[in-house]
């Protein structure tokens, strides 16, 4: 009996973890005024805020339920998609130019997203202009 | 009857690791599911070959376990970190920098490990490599010293992925 109780606290304690810090993502997001800064909350979530909400389930469904692993999947695919979504919008970010200019690099090296065919740099222009 | 076996399982590690995905997926066990896992993963795997030419190269699994849990750790404690920066630093006093740094690292898995390593670390997030795949753009969110930065990601990371990667 006892050690439901203890799986109990258990789940509660990862619940208001997870929430909090979903929570903070979301001022974060709302509060920073810059695009490359505002990418910075998003990645917080997906790791600790789902991250803890999720091991609250497996806690919960491992003592009162039937036991569940799923969850682990959630977080492996969630692991693996994430840096690449904010890969993208990253690269947006650089190309509408709402984010400081990133550093030169040496010996006459560009960065790889800027290293584009003369027909697709028309691409970009409408979006530098835009913003 | 070896080219039969590499004909059959191009990937035999993709193989067994689409099986387990699918048995993970049923949350549940029995014989008959892992036949079917098997099967499924070598159709897979043996129709999607032709998306995978090469094989990716080994790494060493001890090491790559222990880089795992520090990451997670620090992911903990990095969260911590950036959410008291979100809560109390105003938009005026943030400094957020970008940082280039230079690889040692050759291997496309060992620079897609880093990469996704800067991204999870709430904090910074992996933006853009160079051209010739030599330097990584990494965008810091509050730091007072980007070279401080720089150096802790040349340590604690990437000289780990080195020996994982040989």
């Amino acid at each position: 009996m006892t050690y439901e109780i203890v799986a109990l606290y258990a789940v509660t304690f990862c619940l208001v973890v997870g929430s909090i810090f979903t929570l903070v993502g979301a001022i974060g997001l709302l509060k920073f005024n810059d695009g490359m800064t505002r990418l910075h909350a998003p990645t917080k979530v997906g790791t600790v805020g789902v991250g803890a909400l999720l091991l609250a389930s497996i806690i919960y469904n491992g003592v009162f339920g039937e036991g569940a692993v799923q969850e682990l999947l959630i977080m492996g695919f969630l692991f693996v998609t994430a840096p690449i979504s904010a890969h993208f919008i990253a690269k947006v970010n650089m190309h509408r130019g709402t984010c400081d200019t990133p550093p030169e690099l040496p010996e006459d090296e560009q960065w790889a997203t800027f290293d584009l065919p003369a027909s697709d740099q028309e691409l970009t222009k409408p979006l530098l202009s835009e913003s | 009857m070896m080219r039969l076996f590499q004909w059959l399982f191009p990937h035999p590690v993709l193989t067994l690791l689409l099986a387990v995905v699918w048995i993970i997926l049923q949350n549940g066990f029995s014989a008959g599911m892992a036949v079917f896992a098997l099967i499924l993963g070598t159709i897979i795997v043996r129709i999607t070959a032709a998306f995978w030419p090469e094989r990716p190269g080994g790494f060493r699994v001890g090491k790559m376990i222990s880089y795992a849990l520090l990451v997670i750790w620090d992911i903990l404690v990095a969260n911590v970190q950036v959410a008291w920066i979100v809560l109390s630093v105003p938009n005026v006093k943030l400094k957020p920098a970008w940082i280039s740094i230079p690889l040692e690292l050759r291997t496309p898995e060992a620079i897609t490990l880093l990469a996704g390593t800067i991204t999870l670390t709430p904090g910074t997030v992996s933006a853009d490599l160079s051209q010739s795949g030599h330097y990584l753009l990494v965008h810091v969110l509050h730091t007072d010293d980007p070279d401080a930065e720089r150096d802790l990601i040349k340590t604690r990371y990437e000289a780990r992925l080195k020996e994982i990667f040989v």
